[in-house]
């Protein structure tokens, strides 16, 4: 039985597609078999950051519409075997997804995966709410201004009042945040919110925080999840991310400033 | 692919309208008094649905037009969508107007005037506020008198969620900002509130506001409000009261 995660936001540009790929890598890196699907129809993107763009042949709706296998559709990560993608249509819009028709390749998914990863679009629309509604996890992404923390806690409401477990009164989604774009410098200077802002108004399990760094730029670009960058900070948060998600014990890093030669030469004045 | 979506489908859901107890059967004095509600909030109760409880009036035996009050009350503005307590003739009455008929619940002799709240936010109905209560004497109109079950939360009520409670309100975790949380009767909080807090939505002057911390958008007790821009931030992180004065709403630390 697959543990359905759900990488959520309701703001756009927070790092939702970076972080469903990153963590679908490293879960699958980790010898778990993990789907990850780009809810984000007519949007595609995660393709792109997982550097599987040039061999999408079908896509999530095809699979719904029944015109492709699911076994058709699913691409296979080159860097990791147990990493698969189900990619979206370019060509179509969320009006194609249903329902039925998610529950449905979900259902077939969680026979032989064990981490399925949706990659929700931005908003609280139909695409939003069916990438949450089957979901036993909720990766909620934000970055540290008061927009997108508000949008998380919007986002909060949605998952804990319509999603499947709530409707069936079962045990409520698992919510989690991650902060990503998180730069130490700008928070001690006060330009940028801080953990802790962000934690009064949010109140979650904090799973990680992603240090703003070029490296994600980079990896998107070049079409390798952050994850597999080991030398990066990103990379290393998020590789904790995934050890903490499995249960192990992982300080939080990267929450104070980094040192300067300088200071670290002649130890920073308190 | 050809879309076979349902031509109709049915879902059961709630919906709040409000109460009109009659207690006198002269229809001059209802129309006086209703048109004196509408004055005072004519937002509140423009096209409002009105459910009509006839109980009081059939206890004290007496006798008024089903039709003739229904007209009365579509003329100065309301849609009655439902009658209660009605004898004999003015349930025929209804059903010839096309008027659903609500049997009433009797618990102990007395009524529950609805569910207890849920946290409901998919279909965010705004509530009706209902009459309220008048302070002269011989009303035409008063609230009704049982007492509802306090509502208990446990869990965070985030931005974009509504929370209605037909008595107290009792909430454990944090409100957010951009969350709605009313009451019918008093609002607790015990963590900070930063979104709206309404209580006695349905007119009770008596009724609340308490926090651990407030850094609320709005409070409202039966109708007076202020906005977060008339509150004094020195009163943030500090366990307060709210109550009204004389039409005023005064915040108080709880020592």
């Amino acid at each position: 039985m697959a543990r359905i995660i759900v990488v959520t936001s309701g703001k756009g540009g927070v790092g939702k597609t970076t972080t469903s790929a990153a963590i679908a890598m490293g879960l699958a890196k980790k010898g778990h078999k993990t789907a990850v699907i780009d809810f984000d129809v007519g949007l595609r993107n995660l393709d792109l950051i997982l550097g599987c763009e040039r061999r999408v042949v079908y896509d999530f709706i095809n699979v719904i519409n029944g015109e492709a296998s699911l076994n058709q559709a699913l691409i296979r990560d080159k860097n990791c075997n147990q990493l698969y993608i189900l990619p979206a249509s370019q060509t179509r819009d969320k009006d194609a997804l249903s329902l039925e028709g998610v529950g449905k390749v979900l259902d077939e998914l969680t026979k032989d995966f064990e981490y399925i990863v949706c990659d929700s679009p931005a908003g609280i629309e139909k695409g939003a709410n069916l990438a949450m509604y089957y979901a036993d996890d909720a990766f909620v992404v934000t970055n540290p201004e008061i927009s997108s923390v508000r949008d998380s806690d919007r986002m909060l409401g949605i998952l804990s009042s319509k999603s499947r477990r709530a409707e069936r009164s079962e045990e409520p989604i698992k919510e989690y945040l991650l902060l990503t774009r998180y730069d130490a410098d700008r928070v001690k200077s006060g330009e940028m919110l801080g953990l802790d802002d962000v934690q009064e108004i949010l109140s979650l399990e904090l799973l990680g925080i992603i240090p703003e760094s070029k490296s994600v730029l980079s990896a998107s670009n070049a079409g390798i999840p952050v994850i597999l960058d080991e030398k990066s900070e990103a990379g290393q948060a998020y590789a904790d991310v995934v050890d903490r998600y499995l249960g192990e014990t992982r300080p939080h890093r990267f929450i104070d400033p980094k040192k300067g030669f300088l200071s670290r030469l002649f130890g920073g004045r308190k | 692919m050809l879309n076979t979506s349902p031509v109709l489908e049915f879902k059961s859901s709630t919906f709040f309208a409000p109460i009109l107890i009659l207690c006198s059967h002269d229809l001059v004095a209802i129309e006086e008094a209703l048109q004196e509600k509408i004055r005072l909030a004519p937002e509140f109760f423009r096209d409002s649905p009105l459910i009509i409880d006839f109980r009081e009036l059939n206890k004290l035996h007496l006798d008024l037009d089903f039709a003739q009050i229904v007209q009365l009350l579509r003329r100065v503005g309301f849609f009655p969508v439902g009658i209660r307590g009605g004898n004999e003739l003015q349930n025929k009455q209804a059903r010839e107007l096309w008027i659903p008929i609500d049997t009433v619940r009797e618990l102990g002799g007395t009524i529950t005037i609805g569910e207890t709240a849920k946290p409901e936010t998919s279909q965010p109905a705004a509530p009706q506020p209902a009459v309220a209560a008048p302070r002269e004497p011989q009303p035409a109109i008063v609230p009704p008198t049982t007492p509802a079950p306090a509502t208990l939360i446990t869990h965070p009520i985030r931005s974009g969620q509504r929370i209605y409670a037909i008595g107290d309100l009792i909430i454990m975790s944090q409100v957010s900002a951009g969350a709605e949380i009313m009451a019918e009767g008093n609002i607790h909080v015990y963590n900070t509130l930063r979104g709206r807090a309404l209580a006695g939505v349905h007119g009770n002057t008596d009724a609340r506001i308490f926090c651990f911390d407030l850094q609320a958008e709005l409070i409202s007790i039966a109708g007076d409000y202020k906005t977060s821009e008339d509150l004094n931030k020195q009163k943030y992180n500090h366990p307060v009261q709210i109550y009204l004065q004389n039409h005023a709403l005064i915040i108080k630390e709880i020592a």
